[in-house]
């Protein structure tokens, strides 16, 4: 779960990391009165859940609080890939003289925390890890003593000579582990992380992606989601306990489990048709899910036609079949339905399908055949 | 041979008196998978409906009736520590089904299972099924039949799309490992080869991917650098879109990496022949049979005397 920048910054705060001071706004007054509080210059960051927000022009400076007002209005309802500005972040701007990467996640390969480092910290990171990946230090950090001295002390003289500063970094970097163990986080990073002209460290942006399977034991932090940036399809089928992805073709699928799902997006463009979406219903393949499923795919205006592939093992084929023929009653559907029941009752499945207008399917290939088919009519 | 599970694991169900845990039990023992107990705090001294004993703890069940298996079938939040009783009470082999539970917890149940010599598969996971022999897991046991392709798989029921086309065509599994779909597992594609190439019942190995992660690329340089077995690869998600989690919480391309593409590109590159459908495994584990075999040994799942 992505959450805020600014709900990040005052996580980071909680936890000791010097942040400069800001206000949450939501309009161009409200920001020229925050910057008045605050104290100019201030820098005017779009919240949005997306990054390159600064490429796109959504982070601006502001010598004055009427400069102020006049970019969070510029701001204020742009769009940044998709997503439309609603709130605007008014921060107390630092001088930079140096930035830096920091951040850190949980590694897969070696299965423990990884933190990152770099002097060349900044919004060119990404380039800096593709060309010179060399200038990003990388420490693996076991749980049983979090950051060891020799650790702290390799990061910390990467990033600078200077004692003071090298002092004030080891600080955040112990504050950056705290917080990310305590928050179940998959991903924490300051970038950048700046020291100014007079020696100073700010973290002046913040970034703090959270486990969703550590959601449970953080209810303060799952409060922080916002579903306005998210496809109202997805935001639904979280809630109904689906799986579900919009791509932009013509062919709906609703598949029990996610690799199966992945492989019928792949099979159906690889014989020539366009998966408008990915849906996993899960191991249960019940009426209310199948109907909720159907209802997220009938959004997309593109769609001609649903697949449903389900290979039931405990989920029982007849089952399924009686729920797609309610379902398809209940929301009128006029559009194509091809059906594949692979498991469990299948044959009383295929006897329930008979003489309706769904499509049956004996195999996953014939399926999506027919689908595609059925899609280009 | 099989691996990891067969007519000699004794196993405890925990979760047992759950819905999911006592559906399964049941499956599993239909199966024949020798089920010695189960677990479930509070309810120790019942049986289930088919007799099994009920116990309070993972050590007393353990003691009681010398099972060196468990698998679990608790709710996410209580999976963790089910793991780890299961592991501390001697079981030497634990199949987390459960899904959902958080990473960082999985950062600290690995050490704690090596420590006790115990293995873990998943969580998040199918489970494993030894066909003919052994089933600890959700998968359904009829499309599975005893042979020697052994089959590893981040997916559930992708696993048994493939499983139900090699079947179909007389090429039975020795086992089907189901290693899950999250992002650290305690059974890992490496781990899984390993334990095939020691397999004298496996003589091909089916290797199901998807996107996330760099297990699948570790795997094509371990079999570039010399593998006693022969493998054919499938992965999906060649159409997922980047950063966006598909489903299974370790699906996802981050940062550019962990592509079906790249995936795909390295088992090329390391010899392994990888399918475009599903369907299309049949023929590659086929051309790789060793000539001398026409069909594997046995008939669907049934025991075969030694």
């Amino acid at each position: 779960m992505k959450i805020h920048e600014v709900d990040a910054r005052a996580i980071f705060a909680k936890y000791g990391v010097p942040i400069p001071p800001s206000r949450l706004v939501l309009s161009a007054e409200e920001a020229r009165a925050a910057a008045a509080e605050i104290g100019c210059p201030v820098v005017v960051k779009a919240q949005v859940l997306v990054g390159g927000r600064g490429k796109a022009g959504g982070v601006k400076l502001a010598a004055t609080p009427e400069e102020c007002a006049t970019k969070a209005k510029a701001i204020l309802g742009m769009d940044i890939k998709g997503i439309t500005v609603e709130k605007v972040l008014v921060a107390r701007a630092v001088d930079i003289a140096k930035e830096f990467y920091v951040g850190m996640v949980i590694d897969r390969r070696s299965r423990k925390p990884l933190m990152m480092v770099s002097p060349a910290g900044g919004i060119d990171i990404e380039e800096v890890a593709r060309t010179t990946p060399e200038k990003i230090i990388k420490v693996i950090i076991d749980p049983i003593f979090g950051i060891l001295p020799f650790q702290m002390r390799l990061m910390t003289s990467t990033l600078s000579d200077d004692k003071e500063i090298a002092k004030s970094v080891g600080a955040i970097l112990a504050s950056l582990y705290k917080a990310f163990m305590a928050l179940d986080a998959s991903l924490a990073e300051i970038n950048p992380l700046v020291v100014t002209p007079a020696g100073e460290v700010w973290a002046i942006d913040a970034k703090i992606n959270i486990d969703d399977s550590g959601l449970y034991r953080h209810a303060d932090v799952a409060a922080l989601r916002d579903e306005s940036s998210e496809d109202r399809g997805e935001v639904e089928a979280r809630e109904a306990g689906l799986s579900f992805v919009k791509l932009d073709g013509t062919i709906g699928c609703i598949v029990n489990g996610a690799g199966l799902a992945m492989a019928t997006m792949d099979m159906i463009k690889h014989f020539g048709g366009e998966p408008a979406n990915f849906l996993d219903i899960g191991g249960s393949s019940s009426p209310d899910k199948v109907l909720s499923a159907m209802r997220i795919i009938l959004r997309d205006a593109n769609v001609k036609t649903i697949l449903i592939n389900i290979f039931g093992g405990i989920t029982r084929c007849d089952d399924v079949a009686t729920g797609l023929i309610e379902a398809k009653k209940q929301l009128g559907l006029d559009i194509p339905l091809v059906v594949r029941l692979t498991g469990t009752n299948e044959e009383r499945a295929r006897k329930i399908l008979e003489g309706t207008t769904l499509i049956p399917a004996a195999t996953m290939e014939e399926g999506v055949k027919r689908a595609i088919e059925a899609a280009n009519r | 041979m099989s691996i990891l599970v067969d007519e000699k694991s004794r196993v405890i169900v925990q979760g047992i008196t759950g819905r999911d845990g006592a559906f399964h039990a049941s499956q599993m023992l239909a199966y024949g998978t020798k089920i010695v107990g189960g677990v479930t705090p509070g309810k120790g001294g019942q049986r289930t409906g088919e007799g099994v004993p009920i116990f309070n703890t993972m050590a007393e069940a353990v003691s009681a009736t010398g099972a060196d298996t468990s698998v679990v079938y608790v709710p996410a939040a209580f999976a963790t520590d089910a793991i780890c009783e299961a592991a501390d009470a001697g079981a030497k082999l634990v199949v987390c089904i459960t899904e959902g539970v958080p990473v960082l917890d999985m950062v600290r149940v690995l050490p704690y299972l090596r420590e006790r010599g115990a293995r873990l598969i998943g969580p998040n996971c199918p489970g494993i099924i030894s066909p003919g022999k052994c089933k600890v897991g959700i998968m359904p046991g009829a499309i599975h039949m005893r042979g020697s392709v052994g089959v590893v798989s981040r997916s559930g029921t992708l696993t048994y799309e493939v499983v139900h086309h090699l079947t179909l065509s007389d090429l039975g599994q020795s086992s089907c490992l189901g290693i899950g779909g999250d992002p650290i597992v305690g059974t890992n594609i490496l781990d899984a080869l390993e334990l095939f190439a020691a397999d004298d019942e496996t003589e091909v190995v089916v290797l199901i991917g998807e996107i996330g992660g760099s297990d699948e690329e570790e795997a094509a340089a371990m079999i570039a650098n010399g593998y006693p077995k022969k493998v054919a690869a499938f992965i999906a998600g060649q159409t997922a879109p980047p950063g966006k989690r598909m489903g299974h919480a370790g699906a996802i391309v981050t940062g550019g990496t962990g592509t079906a593409a790249e995936k795909i590109a390295a088992f090329r590159a390391a010899g392994v022949d990888v399918a475009a459908i599903p369907g299309e495994i049949v023929d590659l584990v086929r051309r790789l049979m060793p000539s001398s075999k026409a069909a594997p040994p046995a008939g669907k799942g049934k025991r075969r005397a030694k």
